[in-house]
């Protein structure tokens, strides 16, 4: 039994450490000089002299400070418009008894299924004739809802007892006020989960923004990082272009150990609808 | 279902409330997935479409059977079929046995649940670079993973720029790496739910812990594996950004192109500006998803239905 306890602990253990030596590798990497990276005929698994000038490098020489306040806005503003786009239809699911939801609903959930790359070509005809290449709205507009989203804050909503909603409408309160005084903050914790999981996913879209932005102006972090692979530092500077894949890395990762049990139990979730 | 409100039931003010509430989702969602999926089928038979004049010459299966004799379109899908049936079957069986040992430990599985997690939420392009440089071969360093085969006895390959089952190979652990998280996830929480009766009672009986995973683990977390297996399908099957971050953007010129690149190659850059053949190869793949989805659904009825 012990003998099998310590198979399998060392098992994992040699999981966890493929998991994590790319990480560490990014980051010895990164503190290398470039000389005495370049130096090496054979890599060094630690390096006694680290320095930080690659990441002074990495938000000189590219635009990556730029790139980073574009991912910024690009992922504030699209959470923020979707998470009110998603509470008024989640509402309208959950609390209005209108003609036709429930065919609207079953609608919804057919849409689902609907593969991304079978609209993105349309949606990038559709951008292109609008003008609306490089620039924030049209990198923003196809993703500001999610029909995933609005079904899971839906049956959260529908969790919210009946009889609040008569004693609001007893009390002459309107729906839009019970909408955003009771339901939201009820539901808080849902809501919550979506924007985190919403911010990963804006963090790290890559598809979209290349093909709709060309001007690095525009660009967000992964395409920045995909810029500065091609014709970044030269080629050959692989210190500085690992200080800026650590630079990209680091807030997930923060946003990740800061919120874990909640984005695993909301990606989980997402598993569950299938 | 019924839920009445006081102003009655269905009243005119209620029904246009509802859909003044829905109205910003509907539209967006018309905009940009209703209308663009019955688009997609025009574009495809149109034929001859042209971003610049926006015209066509007539309607046909022109497009398909262009993409169809497209030697980049073939490898794509070569490419795509190799890395699906590559990548499926490993992170599957790698995942449940990673699950199976975190389900049999106390001490620690918070740890390692949150470790296996990680490559979820990092950024695709950026880890890929790592992964990159851990396998390149360059003038200066045979790079780490050589340095590692090479006390082995064996040569130093150029993985990222040499031959195609080195390439191959780099793209197939780097897709496993990333996927891994979810399939862990999802069977770590599909395991702890099966109830520890069954095992109990097995383990009265004197039940072997091997017999005990294929009588009662296996049949009771069957289900997930299947929706595992079917999304980590459709997932492969879709791969691209793994293969750019790895081999740059040029995708066929490095002979890594998969389905999806091929329609963003065929869309926009600089062979692009044919969103006719980028529909044509975007139905394509997902007759080609559509199919295996079934025939997953329907073998694996069949399996359960005998056990």
């Amino acid at each position: 039994m012990k003998v099998k306890k310590t198979i399998i602990y060392f098992l994992l253990a040699v999981w966890a450490l493929v998991v994590l030596f790319p990480f560490y590798w990014m980051v010895l990497s990164s503190v290398k000089s470039y000389a005495s990276y370049a130096g090496e005929k054979i890599p060094k698994f630690f390096t006694l002299t680290p320095t930080f000038e690659n990441y002074t490098s990495a938000f000189t020489a590219v635009p990556l400070a730029k790139y980073f306040a574009n991912t910024l806005i690009f992922t504030l503003l699209t959470t923020a418009l979707m998470v009110i786009v998603i509470i008024f239809a989640a509402y309208a699911f959950a609390r209005i008894d209108f003609k036709g939801r429930n065919l609207l609903f079953i609608m919804f959930l057919a849409l689902m299924m609907i593969p991304n790359e079978l609209v993105i070509i349309t949606n990038f005809v559709t951008i292109t004739n609008l003008d609306l290449r490089n620039t924030f709205t049209g990198l923003i507009l196809p993703s500001v809802t999610s029909v995933f989203y609005i079904y899971l804050l839906k049956e959260n909503f529908e969790q919210v007892p009946d009889e609040l909603y008569y004693a609001a409408k007893v009390d002459g309160t309107s729906d839009l006020k019970y909408l955003f005084k009771v339901m939201v903050p009820i539901c808080r914790p849902t809501i919550i989960t979506v924007i985190i999981l919403k911010v990963i996913e804006c963090w790290n879209s890559y598809v979209w923004p290349r093909l709709i932005t060309d001007d690095p102006m525009y660009y967000l972090v992964s395409n920045g990082i995909q810029e500065i692979r091609e014709n970044g530092f030269g080629r050959d500077n692989i210190p500085a272009m690992m200080a800026a894949v650590v630079a990209v890395s680091v807030p997930l990762i923060i946003l990740f150990l800061i919120f874990r049990k909640k984005i695993m139990a909301g990606v989980s979730r997402e598993g569950i609808k299938g | 279902m019924s839920k009445k409100t006081l102003s009655g039931v269905n009243s005119v003010a209620t029904n246009i409330s509802g859909w003044v509430y829905l109205l910003p989702a509907l539209l967006f969602l018309i905009a940009f997935m209703v209308y663009p999926l019955i688009d997609v089928f025009i574009y495809s038979f149109e034929e001859g479409y042209n971003s610049a004049s926006q015209s066509s010459f007539g309607i046909g299966l022109y497009n398909y059977a262009y993409i169809l004799r497209d030697p980049y379109f073939l490898k794509a899908v070569k490419n795509t079929f190799i890395l699906v049936i590559i990548t499926v079957p490993i992170s599957t069986v790698l995942s449940l046995l990673i699950s199976l040992g975190l389900n049999s430990i106390k001490a620690l599985k918070n740890m390692f649940q949150t470790i296996f997690f990680l490559p979820y939420v990092t950024n695709t392009l950026a880890v890929g670079l790592v992964f990159m440089i851990l396998f390149q071969k360059t003038p200066y360093t045979d790079g780490l993973v050589n340095l590692i085969i090479g006390k082995f006895g064996i040569s130093p390959i150029d993985f990222i720029d040499g031959p195609y089952w080195a390439k191959m190979l780099v793209l197939s652990v780097y897709v496993i790496w990333i996927v891994m998280p979810f399939k862990i996830l999802i069977l770590t929480s599909a395991l702890a739910s099966v109830p520890d009766v069954y095992y109990q009672s097995a383990r009265i009986d004197g039940t072997s812990s091997w017999r005990m995973f294929w009588r009662i683990t296996l049949p009771m977390i069957s289900p997930m594996i299947v929706y595992l297996v079917i999304t980590g399908f459709i997932g492969a099957f879709k791969a691209y950004s793994d293969a750019v971050a790895i081999f740059g953007i040029d995708l066929n010129a490095a002979g890594m192109n998969t389905i999806v690149g091929y329609v963003y190659d065929m869309l926009y850059g600089d062979g692009g500006g044919y969103p006719s053949y980028a529909s044509a190869a975007a139905i394509v793949l997902f007759a080609i998803v559509l199919t295996i989805t079934v025939i997953n659904l329907i073998v694996s009825r069949k399996a359960t239905d005998i056990t």
